[in-house]
């Protein structure tokens, strides 16, 4: 069978500054980031013929083809997976590649998800949320921290997780989101600060919760082959999946909630890319809660069900822990750039440009994305 | 004066969930049930996902349910439920082997156990409109 395995890279990155108010459009920063990953890459905007675009965002290809004047974008698709869509867009952009339809692929992102329209405002206006927007709004049961703080708690009943394990993980996110000049969070926070943070759905508190942010943030994927002769050091896929939990749109409805698509993608991209969970030297997992950054542990077999509180406890999954997670903070602290910001970040990693939040020597790294409440995609890159 | 973001969510019934809603206003919890197989399923959908059957029957749900989970809502995520806080929403496994997502009335935090048996009640919230809820089981 014919693998996807190292036949993509990484070849162009770029952001826009993260704020709370950006003062330009939703279009102007993924242009602006845009360019600065097709820069990044050595290219010109006309060297793009591939788009895929965020689904639930405001940017479309035509905006690309108008803006970038391409004359014959041969690809545009969209992968409606919430925070795991741009994992699973670098997917749809390999295939595209290695399909001989396209060369040098864009996945822009960017949104006022502070000043625009409000993160936690979506879930009513996504046609995968119908059976909630039927059954589970009206009983009050409206926002996406309400149903992980059932999650939550049920893991906590099941397997014994504390509040207190899941302030670790914001904690030791907040310590890297202060090494970074681009995270939004630039004070320090202890468990006690967590733990007298306000409850917003028991278990959850503030603290468990992502920030809602400004950016744009994008990328470049072209075929290994081209890669080599690029401008950057090429950052190798090794392996890519997605995974799709049953019962996708209604988390109650789910036979066991303490397990995420995440767990159906991680066979797939560590088969694919052909190494052990030994092999990862850093990993940047979807933050939206603290909670998923803990069930994904467990889904991705770093730890067994149920082990995910002893294994982010007593600096666990910090930079000089057993597995660092989040070098740059974060949703939680560096910004809610939808999961591409750790796409960045794990490319800026193994390029050995991670700043203050290096990993030394960091070789193969793992990203995740996670969204429309269960969706999990996974990626596993090599420089 | 009449501010319309403190009126209720309201659902937008389909096709399928018609009869579901219109078993609320009579205070009956109906299931959808495969008419070949027998499936209990929930939310209300045109197929059986175990037989793929689009005939459908409708069954009347005993009412006895158990705790699968909870959370304890301390934030207003719209407006018409701030007169409800702290509002504790529960996923309960029904008898019949699918979960309704229901508040809970009348319960100390203290409790709440998973396996909690509970009894499905109803709240008429005006002429169209009737909600499921729960309560649990040992409440006189």
């Amino acid at each position: 069978m014919k693998s996807l395995c190292e036949k993509g890279a990484v070849t162009g990155i770029g952001e826009t500054a993260y704020t709370k108010g950006s003062g330009k459009s939703t279009v102007a920063l993924q242009m602006e980031a845009a360019l600065a990953a097709i820069a990044d890459a050595g290219l010109t905007p006309k060297d793009i013929d591939g788009i895929v675009p965020y689904s639930s965002g405001d940017g479309v290809a035509e905006d690309f083809i108008t803006k970038f004047g391409i004359a014959d974008l041969r690809f545009s698709a969209t992968t409606p997976m919430g925070g795991a869509s741009a994992i699973a867009g670098i997917q749809a952009a390999i295939l595209a590649i290695e399909g001989g339809v396209a060369r040098h692929v864009l996945i822009p992102f960017g949104r006022n998800g502070y000043s625009g329209g409000r993160i936690g405002a979506r879930v009513q206006q996504l046609p995968q949320f119908r059976t909630i927007g039927e059954f589970e709004m009206p009983v009050g049961q409206i926002a996406p921290a309400q149903l992980y703080a059932q999650m939550a708690r049920r893991h906590m009943m099941q397997y014994g997780t504390t509040s207190r394990q899941l302030a670790e993980i914001a904690v030791t996110f907040r310590q890297h989101a202060l090494l970074n000049d681009n995270a939004i969070m630039k004070t320090p926070m202890t468990v006690e600060q967590h733990q007298e943070s306000r409850m917003i759905s028991d278990p959850l508190r503030l603290f468990d919760c992502c920030l809602e942010s400004d950016g744009g943030a994008a990328l470049v994927i072209s075929g290994a082959g081209p890669a080599k002769d690029m401008k950057q050091r090429p950052i190798y896929i090794m392996g890519i999946a997605e995974g799709h939990p049953d019962q996708p749109s209604a988390i109650t409805q789910r036979g066991d909630m303490t397990i995420l698509g995440t767990a159906k993608a991680v066979p797939h991209a560590f088969g694919m890319a052909g190494v052990s969970h030994d092999d990862i030297d850093v990993a940047e997992i979807y933050d939206c809660f603290t909670y998923i950054v803990l069930c994904q542990l467990e889904d991705l077999g770093f730890c067994a069900k149920g082990e995910g509180g002893a294994f982010v406890e007593n600096g666990g999954i910090s930079l000089t822990g057993r597995l660092p997670v989040n070098t740059h903070g974060g949703l939680l602290s560096q910004a809610h750039i939808i999961g591409m910001n750790h796409i960045l970040e794990l490319v800026k990693q193994l390029r050995g440009d991670g700043g203050k939040a290096q990993v030394a020597g960091a070789r193969i790294g793992l990203v995740t994305g996670y969204g429309d409440m269960g969706d999990g995609t996974v990626a596993i890159m090599r420089n | 004066m009449d501010n319309p973001f403190n009126d209720r969510l309201r659902p937008a019934p389909s096709h399928d969930s018609q009869p579901y809603w219109d078993g609320l206003k009579e205070h009956r919890l109906l299931l959808q049930t495969c008419a070949d197989c027998g499936t209990v399923r929930h939310y209300p959908r045109p197929v059986c996902d175990q037989c793929y059957s689009m005939r459908v029957e409708w069954i009347e749900a005993s009412g006895h349910a158990t705790i699968h989970s909870w959370t304890i809502s301390h934030h207003a995520f719209h407006p018409c439920f701030k007169k409800d806080l702290p509002l504790t929403l529960v996923t309960a496994d029904l008898a019949e082997g699918v979960r309704l997502c229901a508040p809970l009335k009348d319960a100390s935090p203290g409790s709440l156990r998973i396996g909690a048996p509970l009894r499905v009640g109803f709240e008429t919230v005006d002429d169209d409109l009737t909600l499921p809820l729960l309560i649990l089981a040992d409440t006189p």
